[in-house]
């Protein structure tokens, strides 16, 4: 045998021995949170490959939200999509505008749409389905909730197992807890709701609370200044200008929990998702509520969604298909949603016995569950981030006092009938 | 003769494919897609001329976006060089600890600017922010820097200064060392004030250093936008809006891809015409050795 002919036995060989794969799959993730989820999510990977050896996933992050659907869609202009992202939920009209994903009907039976669709809450199918078809499965989704401080509130003398339930309440005890020094500088304010970057997010449960809706359900109308939003801006207008209880100017995301923490605030508005954080790092007590309405509950929901991407072969989206229904089954999820804090989107999952487990140790998880009764769907219209741009940009003026909250929402609903006016 | 021709072009080849690949033939085909529209999945991009130019002079964001990157050139140019010559000149000299201190005032070039800017966005938190727990040892009431319209851009300007002074002063301070010291030692038997010594003899000699920053300076002016994106994303309001960061948002936010090169487009031609300007103007003036 010469040298050449061994070198081919032996590739031959190593050919054979290497199991064949069936089918390789791309699968896209962003990371939105702190913690572990990337780990947690290649783990999820590696589980089902093991129970699965003829399909191949490989798991690669792709940095936020934004860098992922901005990778997919780079992607799919270069011929190559990934079968399967998880990305917002409000980037549903971008990726149907593109024709860049498919829906979900096509590879699943009757029978599944009824018990494995009809399973999820549906406040998280509100921003997953549109046209009757379902283009997104909820997965890493959120809601925020109120976090309160007990010890600032017994200090106040107001009683520290009782959070507001109404807008009017939040105001009242907000005075209560704010303190000023010997100086009159502010050194507790009574409430902080962030409005960096993207303001509109828990605006539109301020609107909700205020039995207002932003977009219609086909993503072509939306409806900013109706005077429920138009009162919902003034109320938090209000809290900084003429209640006194908040801060003046944006607020910043990034910098909420540390002002929690550092007593800057008695009662902040933020994402389920700082759940991990705030349990670990807070030095006092904590509880978490509801968000209170000026006239009932209301919350959006955020986070991403699970999609197909068009351009891949049949066999291969049905067997992205069956990896997604096996990460949303509860066994999958809950751990998901211990891990990272994420709402399980899906009633049997907090059934299962581990998360009766987790729920009992840690009741607050379950506050955004419970709330999700009274979640409205986040803002997703055609050109989406566009629009969402011109409300946020109309919010910020009106919180920074550059206009009223009613020239600012009249503009902004003219700019975005002007965008939108294309899809009717 | 014909050898030493094509043994240049092969010299030059790599260097010249990877420009030609990620320099000319981008610019090029940016210019062409200014003039058609966006496609989108269900409508083909289409000719239409100057539509997208059209757009531009009526778009708010676009005159606000403009107007905030010449404050912004306005104010961290001759900042940063200003503060970078005086930071080289109080180094030039041998103290004790003129190590210690020089890496002081560089150490903001070697750290990312994204790592900078969540530093900076802790200095600028209102209430437990290093600036605002400086303003309450005074009695002075909390205030949000980068959270209102009206000192927003000045609060990114000063993240950039901050940043990029400490790099241009290794430059002087290198000039700096290249001026003979017969000349300060003839200056002094002259009687030559220091002030006289440093206008007439140091800021001619240094000048090509001068020109070299200040056209680094320009460029990253237009350039580096990196801690927008971390510490207001244009806001509140587009009041830091800058070019460079709307041309990120309305190509990778939007998908506005026809308008994002019409605007592209604009920031070549103002570079272009600024860089070499400044070329021209400075030659006069610029002695190299």
């Amino acid at each position: 045998m010469t040298l050449r002919q061994h070198f081919l036995a032996t590739a031959a060989l190593v050919a054979l021995a290497t199991p064949a794969f069936a089918i390789d799959l791309e699968f896209y993730f962003p990371v939105a949170v702190g913690g572990k989820p990337a780990e947690t999510v290649q783990a999820l990977t590696d589980a089902y490959m093991a129970a699965n050896p003829d399909v191949k996933i490989s798991a690669i992050y792709t940095g936020s939200y934004a860098d992922t659907t901005t990778k997919a869609i780079t992607a799919a202009q270069g011929g190559n999509p990934p079968q399967l992202l998880i990305s917002l939920s409000t980037d549903m009209y971008t990726f149907i505008d593109g024709d860049l994903i498919a829906p979900f009907d096509d590879f699943i039976t009757a029978e599944d749409r009824a018990n494995w669709i009809g399973g999820f809450y549906p406040s998280f199918l509100m921003n997953s389905q549109t046209e009757g078809k379902t283009w997104g499965i909820p997965f890493q989704r959120s809601t925020p909730v109120l976090y309160w401080n007990k010890a600032a509130f017994a200090a106040a003398g107001l009683d520290p197992e009782k959070a507001p339930t109404t807008w009017a309440e939040m105001v009242e005890m907000g005075k209560k807890l704010t303190l000023k020094d010997a100086n009159g500088n502010v050194t507790q304010y009574g409430v902080h709701i962030p409005s960096s970057g993207f303001p509109s997010w828990l605006w539109t449960g301020i609107v909700a609370g205020n039995g207002g809706i932003l977009a219609n359900d086909n993503g072509t109308e939306v409806y900013f200044n109706t005077p429920e939003a138009i009162g919902a801006l003034e109320a938090m207008v209000a809290l900084s200008k003429t209640d006194g209880v908040m801060a003046p100017g944006i607020l910043e995301w990034g910098g909420t929990p540390k002002t929690f923490f550092e007593g800057q605030a008695a009662m902040i508005w933020t994402t389920t998702g700082n759940l991990t954080n705030v349990r670990a790092n807070a030095p006092f007590d904590f509880g978490v509520g509801f968000l209170p309405g000026l006239k009932q509950p209301g919350a959006p929901t955020g986070g991403g969604n699970f999609y197909l991407m068009k351009g891949n072969n049949e066999a291969e989206l049905k067997a992205a298909v069956d990896f997604v229904k096996w990460a949303t089954a509860p066994a999958q999820a809950g751990d998901w949603t211990k891990a990272t804090g994420y709402v399980a989107p899906r009633a049997d999952i907090w059934e299962s016995d581990s998360m009766k487990a987790y729920v009992a140790d840690f009741p607050q998880a379950a506050v955004a569950r419970d709330q999700l009764q009274f979640a409205v769907a986040e803002l997703s219209t055609f050109e989406g981030p566009k629009v969402t741009q011109i409300l946020n940009s109309a919010l910020e003026a009106a919180i920074t006092g550059q206009k009223t909250p009613k020239e600012a929402l009249d503009s902004a609903q003219a700019d975005a009938d002007a965008i939108l006016k294309a899809y009717r | 003769m014909r050898r030493e021709w094509i043994h240049g072009w092969l010299l030059i080849l790599p260097a010249f494919v990877f420009l030609l690949a990620f320099t000319h033939i981008p610019a090029v085909q940016t210019l062409i897609d200014s003039f058609w529209s966006t496609p989108r999945g269900r409508r083909p991009t289409q000719f239409v001329g100057f539509e997208n130019y059209k757009r531009m002079m009526a778009d708010p964001i676009f005159a606000k976006a403009m107007v905030n990157s010449a404050i912004y050139a306005a104010i961290t140019i001759p900042a940063s060089v200003g503060l970078s010559l005086a930071m080289a000149l109080f180094v030039h000299r041998p103290f004790r600890g003129v190590g210690l201190m020089r890496m002081a005032y560089f150490t903001p070039t070697v750290l990312p600017l994204i790592a900078v800017a969540n530093i900076w966005l802790f200095f600028y938190a209102p209430g437990f922010g290093l600036i605002d727990q400086v303003r309450g040892l005074f009695g002075l009431p909390s205030v949000n820097l980068i959270g209102q319209p009206e000192t927003a851009l000045y609060a990114l300007s000063a993240v950039t200064v901050w940043k990029e002074a400490g790099f241009f002063m290794i430059f002087y301070l290198a000039a700096l060392q290249t001026i003979p010291q017969p000349l300060r030692e003839a200056a002094a038997i002259e009687g030559c004030r220091p002030w006289t010594f440093f206008r007439r003899v140091t800021w001619p000699l240094i000048m090509p250093t001068t020109l070299f920053v200040s056209v680094n300076a320009v460029v990253n002016a237009f350039r580096m936008v990196d801690h927008v994106f971390v510490m207001t994303r244009g806001g509140p309001d587009n009041a830091s809006q800058l070019l460079l960061y709307y041309i990120y948002e309305v190509g990778f936010r939007f998908w506005d891809t026809a308008y994002a090169s019409a605007l592209t487009i604009v920031l070549v031609v103002i570079l272009s015409i600024v860089g070499i300007g400044q070329f021209f103007a400075a030659d006069r003036r610029v002695h190299y050795r």
